[in-house]
């Protein structure tokens, strides 16, 4: 199904390097897991908190403390596995990773190192038309450590340790990606997947989707992996992308001079579109992993997992082709509605409480909500219009109370706050009329006002047909239905 | 020199160090005393004898009479168990939260724990004891010897220029003494057994995973087991049932109920067999320390055990095994101690390098330095698999020669140490000679099988020990052959002199 | 198995020890005694013996994602009374220039 093409890139990337050179980028990801309390603590995890108070004794490391296993973590990691379709272990192990930083309370980070939780899966994504998969040689649970505050200390360095202990995933990928644009089609997909299962609420400014990027190139038909460098620091999509078209090109460059590219690890600068080396000297780190002795082996039995996989909620692309079979939508309208899941929820709950025509809802939500939310500057989490008055509004037009056109106006006024549709419609007086007789009265009368216009359209200028239903719109202030106009304007129009 | 003046007076206002607990217990609720006299009894004793011993190392003598005065409360309506108004004494190894918690070092010399170990709340918040004060110890538990504390050496009560032992030297010295009825110490190669041999005392290492670690500072994570050190296997009994239980807070706890110990010690031990391990006899042990061990096993035999001899083929791997397993952990365990959160941090360092390596070469001592270097180099890159990885084979090899002894026998006898207690300043300059210290104690902790010590004669007026190791989850067997012998003989109820 | 100061030195920082030059002679010799009495497991044959993490054939409890542990202001208060240096809540430690 996937060829070895596909595999190794068939189509170079368009970058003037691309003839003589190939680029190697495998990706590591930490997620911060969507738990209530801390991964080994029953401290929170929510953001934002005042320094420390959120730190407990178990995160802060004081001497006699132990962590105990929080399992909804687990049932995260085990989930995503299940997404990715990799191997989930049925006996994982965590393991200590030592190293000394003020950040790291217990001098060491409670990981996975031998025995991770999920390994072997695989990622499918599309850059330009081409599909390629990606694999992801595992994923394993650790805490994270706390946040240093360089500034505002003088020359001291503030250390707030409520970030420490909340659960991450990290995942890491094959060094299967060949190009900025595909390591970022990677990480859109990953990222849509973490938030489609619940497990990541994906906000990268505040620190919950992280990646590094270990970028290294060999000239064409080289078999060895070149020299890597990790670029950490990147918190953005067109930051990733950024960064590691610089490194490709500064790695390049040092060869094509006859250097040698150093292993080590780069920060990226957004200021300048550079990475540049840490100033710590790099040692090559000697983590002294062991399995954590205050902690046991982490057993996942069939059941539990096929529990769990029983559990996973509708998955993207599954979800697109469902939303096309079903509702008949084409595939571009189905790719925007299940982009987020909570769009699609939106999108689903607007069907079936309006009873409309999906394509009309899908319309709607597409052009209307999204564009109305776009301009307010508006996340959907904090759309003025919910689905259910969104579905409000549909039905009206569905029973004909407002026809297309007004309705739009009277979604803006939703938009701004004003009420719910019926509110709207009352207060403006956007009844449509569809009485035969009303409108009928109202052909009548712009007949009469018109006859000249009425006599050269009887003569055959077919054009004429919209002049009049211009009229009949604006003397009935466009409330009158415009099926019904259509239908008793050909009929009156006709010579008798 | 002889060995001590025998025999308890009964509920006598100037004995009440010579009661046992079950004694105590009686005393407080037929009202012959009170806990508040109790307590202050106790640390009268403290202040007259500990300057001699130092075995305590913070008396907390405003909280053990506020928690005195509670307990005499609960015992006015009736309430309260066995040890509601029990003086006992902490290993400064657990958090006791208010009070310093030292852990023997200069790296947690300013260290107020801000929390209670599960076992404090279990003695005192729920069984109403009465805690008088935090005990000495080697520098966090890492010695045999007890001269490796920041707070200087213990003393023998048995002969003041020797070593109680280690590391729960603080715990035994002042049980031995008479400054407490029994003390909580812990156990990682053999902390409890030891010093407990070399005082003349009772002392329990139970199950790995029968008593909660939480709030116990960590050694070797693999290894540490709390437990308690008292006059007797039925004093013992009482505090360990108190301490023993599952603790949601340690992921190493063990969901399993605890056994009656108290009701198991009248068992008749008719027809127990007991396996004396050959490696356990071999050279090395001091010829009149294994008369005593021999005279009573004897003992036994008398009260109708059935005595054979069985094979621990790998014993003698167990002292290189440890010396892998335990600094590695501890050299981990210990990376926490930083000087930025808490404890011992240097001045005047510039640079966040220069922080750690002054705090920490500040902190801590010799013997744990050393350790913390050995379990550094164990768990490097490259050597992980020829240290860590094999000892941790090899110590399935103990582990597996136990569980083959326990398909033919009950218990497993033999010596708790090579020799009575030695002189202060005897092996400090050869780490090796005294890790040899714990040669016979060492593949219970490897195992994770309880074991305990119980005193059975002496040498040259010294203590000696016999140790007796069961299968795991087997505390109430041990304590009932223990106490089946100490109702057979007399060596727990010696007193040292001048201590009476 | 015989370490040199240069190699006690290694292992010294790795470990964030900082010993007096006068000690690494002696650490050197005591560090070498031990290694090589714990060499002697070279000796074990454990060919297809699974390593023994734990005496326990358990394995590990899972912990409900319930807040169990608030902290507060109130905790961090008990927490940073016993810590070295703070301000404004946070920990201080010397400047870190990455």
């Amino acid at each position: 199904m996937v060829s070895s093409e596909a595999k190794t890139g068939l189509k170079a990337p368009d970058a003037e390097w691309a003839e003589k050179w190939e680029a190697v980028i495998g990706l590591e990801v930490h997620v911060q897991l969507l738990t209530r309390s801390k991964i080994f603590s029953g401290a929170s995890t929510a953001y934002g908190a005042a320094p420390n108070t959120q730190a407990s004794a178990i995160d802060l490391g004081l001497p006699g403390v132990l962590p105990v296993l929080n399992g909804e973590a687990l049932r995260m990691a085990v989930m995503f596995g299940l997404a990715i379709d990799a191997h989930i272990a049925p006996r994982c192990v965590f393991a200590r990773k030592h190293y000394f930083y003020p950040d790291l309370p217990k001098g060491y980070q409670i990981s996975q190192y031998e025995l991770p939780i999920v390994s072997q899966g695989h990622l499918d994504i599309e850059v330009e038309g081409q599909a390629r998969r990606i694999g992801i040689t595992r994923a394993h649970l650790e805490e994270d450590a706390g946040k240093s505050l360089h500034e505002g200390f003088g020359d001291q360095t503030g250390i707030d340790l409520n970030r420490a202990g909340t659960p991450l995933l990290e995942i890491v990928s094959e060094p299967d990606l060949r190009s900025p644009a595909e390591a970022v089609a990677y990480l859109k997909k990953l990222h849509q997947l973490v938030v489609y299962l619940g497990i990541c609420d994906g906000n990268m400014q505040e620190g919950s989707f992280r990646c590094d990027a270990n970028v290294s190139v060999r000239r064409k038909g080289e078999h060895k992996f070149g020299t890597r460098t990790e670029t950490k620091n990147v918190n953005s999509f067109r930051f990733v992308e950024k960064a590691i078209a610089y490194e490709i090109e500064r790695q390049i460059e040092v060869l094509e001079s006859g250097g040698a590219v150093v292993q080590e690890t780069r920060l990226f600068d957004p200021d300048r579109g550079e990475t540049r080396a840490m100033r710590s000297k790099e040692e090559a780190m000697d983590y002294r992993y062991f399995p954590d002795p205050d902690l046991l082996p982490v057993v996942c039995t069939q059941e539990y997992i096929e529990g769990i996989r029983r559990q996973l909620p509708e998955l993207p692309e599954a979800k697109k082709a469902r939303f096309m079979d079903h509702y008949g939508l084409p595939a571009y309208d189905a790719g925007v509605l299940t982009a987020e899941r909570a769009l699609a929820d939106y999108y689903e709950a607007v069907v079936e409480s309006s009873g409309a025509d999906p394509k009309l809802c899908a319309n709607w939500v597409i052009t209307d909500l999204l564009g109305g939310l776009n301009k307010l500057g508006c996340e959907l989490a904090a759309s003025p219009v919910s689905a259910g008055a969104l579905a409000g509004l549909l039905k009206r037009i569905v029973d004909k109370t407002v026809s297309g056109k007004l309705a739009k106006e009277v979604f803006e006024a939703m938009l701004a706050g004003e009420g719910s549709a019926d509110q709207i419609i009352a207060a403006r007086g956007l009844v449509q009329i569809t009485d035969e007789a009303a409108i009928v009265a109202a052909i009548e009368a712009v007949m009469a006002k018109n006859p000249s216009q009425l006599a050269e359209y009887r003569a055959g200028k077919d054009k004429l047909f919209g002049f009049f239903v211009g009229q009949v719109m604006k003397a009935t202030q466009g409330k009158a239905n415009p099926e019904a106009v259509n239908k008793l304007l050909k009929e009156k129009l006709a010579p008798p | 020199m002889s060995a001590g003046t025998r025999g308890p007076g009964a509920g006598s206002g100037e004995a009440l160090h010579r009661l046992s607990i079950r004694q105590l217990a009686e005393g407080l609720r037929a009202r012959r005393f009170s806990s508040r006299e109790l307590a202050q009894h106790f640390l009268q004793r403290i202040e007259a004898h500990d300057k001699t011993l130092n075995s305590f190392v913070t008396v907390t003598a405003e909280r053990a009479l506020a928690q005195a005065a509670a307990a005499d409360a609960r015992l006015a309506q009736g309430a309260g168990g066995p040890l509601t108004g029990i003086p006992i004494a902490q290993k400064d190894i657990f958090c006791t939260q208010g009070v310093k918690t030292s852990c023997g070092s200069r790296m947690l010399d300013s260290f107020v724990a801000p929390y209670d170990a599960t076992i404090v709340r279990k003695l005192h918040a729920e069984a109403g004891a009465v805690m008088l004060g935090k005990c000495n110890m080697d520098e966090f538990a890492m010695g045999s010897s007890n001269e490796t504390s920041w707070y200087g050496p213990v003393r023998n009560p048995w002969d003041l220029e020797r070593v109680p032992g280690g590391s729960s030297g603080g715990s035994v010295a002042a049980v031995a003494a008479g400054l407490a009825p029994a003390a909580t110490a812990t156990d990682t190669g053999g902390s409890i057994r030891q010093p407990a041999a070399l005082t003349g005392l009772t002392g329990i290492k139970p199950t790995y995973g029968r008593v909660s670690r939480y709030g116990m500072v960590a050694f070797a994570s693999s290894l540490d087991q709390a437990g308690v050190v008292a006059h007797s296997a039925e004093d013992a009994a009482y505090v360990l049932q108190a301490m023993a239980g599952f603790d949601p807070l340690d992921s190493t706890s063990v969901d399993r109920p605890v056994d009656d110990y108290c009701a198991a010690l009248d068992r008749p031990i008719e027809g127990l067999r007991i396996g004396l391990p050959k490696e356990y006899f071999a050279a090395g042990l001091d010829p009149a320390c294994r008369a005593a061990i021999e005279t009573a096993i004897g003992q036994f035999e008398r009260l109708g055990a059935r005595i054979c001899e069985i094979r621990l083929p790998h014993a003698p791997l167990s002292v290189p095994t440890y010396y892998v397993v335990a600094p590695a952990e501890a050299s981990s365990n210990l990376a926490r101690y930083d000087g930025v959160r808490y404890g011992h941090r240097a001045d005047g360092a510039k640079t966040l390098e220069e922080l750690y390596k002054k705090s920490r070469g500040e902190g801590f001592g010799a013997e744990v330095q050393r350790r913390i270097m050995i379990g550094t180099y164990v768990l490097s890159h490259g050597y992980y698999d020829a240290y860590y990885l094999k000892a941790q084979k090899v110590r399935r090899l103990i582990y597996d020669d136990f569980k083959h002894a326990f398909e033919t026998v009950d218990l497993v006898v033999g010596p708790t140490a090579q020799n009575v207690a030695f002189k202060l300043g005897d092996k400090l300059d050869d780490p090796v000679a005294m890790y040899l210290n714990d040669i016979y104690t060492i593949a219970a902790n490897l195992a994770g099988i309880p074991a305990l010590s119980i005193p059975c004669g002496f040498v040259n007026g010294l203590p000696v020990g016999l140790q007796l190791m069961g299968n795991f989850f087997d505390e109430a067997r041990l304590l009932n052959a223990a106490h089946q012998y100490q109702l057979a003989t007399d060596w727990h109820l010696r007193r040292p002199h001048g201590f009476e | 198995m015989s370490l040199s100061p240069e190699q006690v030195q290694k292992i010294a920082h790795l470990a964030r020890l900082e010993l007096k030059p006068e000690q690494e002679g002696a650490y050197a010799r005591q560090l070498s005694d031990i290694l090589e009495m714990v060499g002697a497991l070279a000796r074990a044959d454990t060919e297809r013996i699974a390593p023994m993490a734990h005496p326990l054939d358990m394995v590990q409890r899972l912990r409900a994602d319930v807040v169990t542990d608030p902290v507060g202001a109130e905790g961090r208060a008990a927490f940073q009374a016993i810590a070295p240096a703070v301000q404004d809540g946070l920990y201080l430690v010397p400047k870190v220039i990455e």
